[in-house]
């Protein structure tokens, strides 16, 4: 078990010690989403209700997640740098659970700068927000890195990537915006939860199928 | 084969006379329509989950299939249920109704699927990742169906279609039997001619590979 | 040590591999000729486990841990350094003594000077002895080298002929088209034809 968790460590630590001297994804993913916000002011009539301010805010986030989920598997993939991974005696999974972790970090710091910029922007964000922001980057972190190797493999990666994703996503809106703006947003915390338990496990358990050749 | 496909199609026609009225006549085709797509895509996904466990390499055709008999029977139960609700309510589409979203994302899902197959080079790599991706399917529709009612508790507060509970008497519940299984055969009869179909064509493949 | 009987591989349309026979037991020095697209590194894939044959049967008596493999990428992060990556690999393989065992591999490979420089800005020289000393990392049992000299320098050459030639009972199979730089080093050879 400690095996398995030193090796989850080393991969995760792996993935955020490149991002950091490669500076390739979070900077762009930063940008986009405040760009996006800004875009959302030009795209919304003057008299739009708060539920159109926070379902343009899930649609920022979610585009923004495709951003760092494409990115996440660049380089093991252009140099098949994966290979050193597969290769080692390491269980698959914890290839899984290590950029798992890593693309929630992303996620996280993008949206600690997409909620200031949204609450001086729009509305002033509560901490069901930021419950619901938490368990939809677990979800998103999951299925996405599972769904990456299987984009990884296939010849149209970054089209395909987003295809894949976003059917999948579709129940992680409605939770996230639910969370927002209903007066009982526990129901829809529930909810995310659920989603991020069931498709969690089923991702960390059918990643060796899908990374391997 | 087409024995089977003539019967299923035969017995549709039966049940149209035991109706209640012309615009009720849809529901006999959309729920069997509905209700079989959801059977293609739980056999899609039990092939899968064969292909996986078992690594029951024929389980990838199967699936494929299966996936690709559901979609049709997809497209059709958002047709039919379009025409439903042009039907009884006069437009052509309307959020509320919970099947016909539900629906609408599996479609998405499963094209997804395909431009998947389409994109990866065939082998055992495609054959698992296709499986996966059958399998989170089936997950993903009783989540989609949880997630679609809170959406509509949240968005669309008050229905603004009242669906009209089918309250069947025998008569119309036996034709709607025979029609479910009508279905279910017209599906199971294509999903043979195809399978078979694609086996024909990967041993000629097999074959024209040995000689050459 | 490894047996493979008709073995094949077919990535989509194409036939990479087709209806090879190998085997060599422990110990022996294996090397694998023909010319490009002959499928090497595919046999080479096969025996390491990153791929599965498509036909035929394959055995390796050895599991993942004890194989060391050397392709034609070196599977190194550009933004970490030769300690840092070898860690990594240290820290998957379970290796006892990790950072001895790296400082030592690096003084033999002559990159201690270069230990904390990202290999980014490595020469592809540099990158194959780096890769080298990944593939040696975890003292395996089988190690596998596709076209090693291909990416070396003299220096490279000269280390990865000595270790070689060290008396082990590790099994080696080697991958080139330039089989002329083993000389007489490989107990057997394995001619493929193009496919």
């Amino acid at each position: 078990m400690t095996g398995y968790l030193s090796d989850v460590t080393a991969l995760a630590r792996k993935d955020l010690v490149v991002e950091l001297r490669s500076r390739d994804t979070v900077p762009a993913m930063l940008l986009f989403v405040v760009a996006t916000l800004v875009i959302f002011h030009f795209a919304l009539p003057d008299d739009s209700s708060r539920l159109a301010a926070a379902g343009m805010l899930w649609i920022a986030l979610l585009f923004t997640a495709l951003l760092a989920l494409v990115r996440s598997f660049v380089a093991e993939r252009d140099e098949a740098v994966i290979d050193g991974l597969l290769l080692a005696p390491c269980d698959r999974s914890a290839i899984w659970l290590g950029k798992t972790i890593s693309v929630f970090a992303f996620l996280a710091l993008a949206e600690a700068v997409a909620l200031p910029a949204f609450a001086l922007f729009y509305d002033p964000v509560t901490w069901e927000l930021i419950a619901g922001v938490a368990l939809a980057n677990v979800g998103i972190a999951a299925v996405g890195t599972l769904l990456g190797a299987m984009a990884a493999a296939s010849r149209a990666r970054e089209l395909l990537l987003p295809l894949l994703f976003l059917p999948l996503a579709i129940p992680i809106v409605v939770g996230g915006v639910g969370a927002t703006l209903a007066e009982d947003p526990g129901r829809y915390l529930g909810f995310l939860g659920l989603y991020d338990l069931i498709f969690a496990i089923l991702s960390w358990a059918s990643f060796e199928y899908v990374v391997t050749e | 084969m087409l024995l089977v496909t003539g019967l299923g199609l035969a017995l549709l026609w039966a049940p149209e006379d035991a109706d209640q009225g012309p615009s009720q006549r849809i529901f006999y085709i959309h729920v069997p329509v509905a209700l079989t797509a959801y059977a293609c895509f739980g056999w899609a996904a039990w092939k899968a989950f064969r292909l996986l466990w078992k690594g029951d390499e024929r389980a990838d055709l199967e699936s494929y299939t299966a996936v690709h008999i559901g979609v049709i029977f997809g497209l059709l139960t958002l047709v039919t249920g379009s025409i439903w609700a042009k039907i009884s309510w006069g437009v052509w589409w309307t959020w509320s109704e919970r099947q016909l979203v539900l629906f609408l994302i599996l479609f998405l899902f499963y094209s997804a699927y395909f431009m998947l197959r389409y994109s990866t080079e065939p082998g055992p790599r495609r054959a698992r990742t296709s499986a996966v991706y059958a399998l989170f399917g089936a997950v993903l529709l009783p989540v989609s169906f949880l997630a679609i009612r809170l959406a509509n508790q949240l968005l669309h507060p008050a229905p603004l279609f009242n669906r009209d509970g089918p309250q069947m008497s025998a008569s119309m519940f036996i034709s709607f039997c025979v029609c479910l299984v009508a279905m279910l055969t017209l599906a199971g009869a294509l999903y043979l001619i195809e399978l078979t179909g694609k086996r024909v064509d990967a041993r000629l493949r097999e074959l024209r590979e040995l000689l050459a | 040590m490894i047996h493979a009987r008709g073995l094949g591989r077919r990535f989509g349309d194409k036939r990479a591999l087709a209806d090879v026979d190998v085997d060599v037991g422990t110990g022996e020095l294996l090397l694998v000729t023909g010319p490009n697209g002959s499928g090497k590194t595919t046999l080479l894939r096969l025996i390491a486990g990153l791929i599965v044959p498509t036909s035929g049967e394959l055995e390796v008596a050895v599991d993942r841990a004890r194989i060391g493999f050397l392709g034609h990428e070196p599977l190194l992060y550009r933004e970490l350094t030769p300690l840092e990556n070898l860690d990594l690999y240290g820290r998957l393989y379970r290796i006892p003594e990790r950072r001895e065992r790296i400082g030592m591999l690096l003084e033999r490979f002559g990159l201690w000077e270069a230990r904390r420089e990202q290999t980014g800005a490595f020469s592809r020289g540099m990158l194959q002895r780096l890769a080298l000393c990944r593939a040696l990392l975890h003292e395996p049992d089988l190690l596998l080298l596709d076209e090693p000299f291909s990416a070396l320098d003299a220096g490279g050459t000269e280390l990865l002929l000595d270790e070689l030639g060290r008396a082990s009972s590790r099994t080696v199979v080697v991958a080139s088209h330039l089989p002329e730089r083993l000389g007489p080093i490989p107990s057997a050879r394995l001619a493929l034809g193009p496919t």
